[in-house]
């Protein structure tokens, strides 16, 4: 069971890695996941007013998989818009990243995070 | 193709090349290939004193009679062997057993198959330095206890327990005791002309020899009977029927034999370069060594990097080969039961590297794996919101996490 190599790719350059002001009112955060089950993410996203994710920022705690698929996700959302980017499944993620059936979860937990972050944001708006 | 420096001889080790030159004797046509059993012609005859002499030479690095020595295919089927072979030679007198949390899966599964049959097993918690507490063994012996299987030195941690007190106590409850020595044979010194123990399983492939091939130490004084587990032929006294393998059944012992003149050199200079290791490590933040420190087999490092995931080291420091306590490296996703027994938490367990080193580590594999290791911990730890998280002075432990 060797490693993807895009998955290799996304450690030896993570795209993204760091930490936005999550006390801004246009930035919104999404930590998921548990030490417990060994993956842990935190997602940030920075929103104009447009409502287009202008940047996004990433931080996790897990196995290469968890690592690129957040890392991954931070690349696909720059310039979306918060709807668009609330559409993203994980599938699209094991796609890409050729995950094997034993790392889909980390694609899931991914896709959680940017609802969470996109969650966070909303609940300051509104 | 560079390959990746082997730091992993707790899993397995190379077949020393002494040994593979002694096994490829008897193979061929040009060899001595002829059946063990074969008691009427020169082939069997050839066959039978290589098996002999590794019988001899087994049973003289732990101090026991050739004749307690029987052959079989690993620790593995050596443990069934002697848990199996005892609990229904002797249900009898009792159906109860007593083992740890932290033993082999050999142990731990074969327990579970006989709890399946109607036995009682009892699984002792270790203390968080991995060791036995006595009085809680005292405490849980019952007057149906019939075996004990407490294994000599752990395969993750390198702990070493106090197995000759243990089976002191054995000896007073007239209780039978099981030690897997697969891990500790041929690094620590093994006297079973003095041990308390009755049964005592090892493995070839863990000092140098072939996989496939292991053996159980069956006591004669006092007299101990199994139940055989594989029929067919009556091979090993009736204990364990099949085809001597001879080549491998060499291999094993030529590899015990290198051990007993080679182990307490090689011993010290394993300590020095594992000390080494850990000295490399010892002025990092959150690092903490799993298992009890002193009583520890010399080639073991079990060592978690807190706030690291293990996977994903492993994967940064994919240039030495290590196992990892850490899900992800397992096919379940839960962390070693081994580390969980100790009481560890969960981001430790998931953050632990096992590093065991051997005979083929030099100072420079050592020096080299220092460096790489300490850069990713440090990436890694950059990339982890935990590491932010106990920066910042969170206590990881009140957190509500929002796990799926």
């Amino acid at each position: 069971m060797a490693y993807g190599k895009k998955v290799l790719d996304h450690y030896e350059n993570p795209r993204n890695v760091g930490v936005l002001d999550k006390d801004a009112n246009n930035v919104g955060t999404g930590m998921v996941g548990a030490p417990a089950c060994g993956d842990v993410m935190r997602l940030q996203i920075q929103v104009n007013d447009k409502g287009v994710i202008e940047d996004a920022k990433f931080k996790t705690y897990g196995c290469g998989s968890a690592i690129a698929s957040s890392s991954l996700l931070t690349e696909w959302v720059k310039g979306k818009t918060v709807d668009e980017a609330s559409e993203i499944k994980n599938t699209e993620i094991v796609e890409e990243l050729e995950l094997p059936p034993v790392k889909i979860h980390c694609s899931v937990l991914a896709e959680d995070a940017i609802k969470a972050a996109i969650n966070d944001l909303k609940s300051k708006a509104g | 193709m560079l390959t990746p420096t082997y730091m992993d001889y707790s899993a397995t080790t190379p077949v020393d090349k002494r040994v593979a030159e002694k096994m490829a004797k008897y193979l061929t046509l040009e060899g001595d290939f002829g059946n063990a059993a074969s008691r009427s012609h020169y082939y069997g005859w050839q066959a039978e004193k290589a098996v002999d002499k590794a019988r001899s030479q087994v049973a003289s690095l732990v101090g026991a009679d050739p004749r307690e020595i029987v052959w079989t295919s690993g620790a593995t089927e050596s443990d069934n062997l002697a848990i199996k072979g005892i609990a229904n030679f002797y249900q009898k007198r009792g159906k109860h057993i007593i083992t740890m949390k932290t033993e082999h899966k050999a142990v731990l599964d074969t327990c579970r198959q006989l709890e399946r049959e109607g036995f009682e097993v009892t699984y002792l918690e270790p203390l968080s330095n991995g060791l036995l507490d006595i009085n809680v063994f005292k405490d849980a012996i019952r007057k149906d206890t019939i075996l004990a299987s407490i294994m000599h030195v752990n395969n993750e941690i390198g702990v070493i327990q106090d197995i000759q007190s243990i089976g002191v106590i054995c000896r007073e409850h007239k209780i039978f005791f099981h030690v897997d020595a697969a891990q500790s044979v041929g690094k620590v010194s093994i006297d079973l002309a003095s041990l308390p123990v009755d049964l005592m399983s090892f493995s070839a492939h863990k000092i140098y020899g072939p996989k496939g091939m292991g053996a159980l130490y069956v006591s004669r004084k006092p007299r101990v009977r199994l139940e055989a587990q594989i029929h067919g032929g009556g091979h090993e006294r009736g204990m364990r029927s099949g085809t001597l393998a001879t080549h491998q059944i060499v291999g094993m012992g030529e590899a015990f034999a290198i051990a007993k003149t080679e182990m307490l050199e090689e011993g010290k200079k394993i300590k020095q370069l594992r000390d080494r290791l850990f000295e490399g490590f010892s002025d990092m933040e959150e690092v903490v060594i799993n298992g009890d420190i002193e009583q520890r087999v010399p080639g073991n490092l079990n060592i978690s990097f807190n706030y690291v995931e293990g996977e994903s080291l492993m994967m940064a420091i994919s240039d030495i080969a290590v196992s990892s306590g850490s899900a992800c490296t397992s096919a379940s996703l839960e962390p070693s039961y081994v580390l969980r027994a100790l009481g560890l938490s969960d981001e430790l367990a998931h953050s632990s590297i096992r590093f065991s080193i051997g005979r083929y580590t030099t100072e420079k594999d050592v020096d080299d794996a220092i460096s790489l290791v300490r850069e990713k911990v440090e990436k890694l730890r950059d990339l982890s919101p935990l590491w932010d998280m106990f920066k910042e002075g969170i206590d990881l432990s009140t957190v509500q996490w929002a796990a799926h």
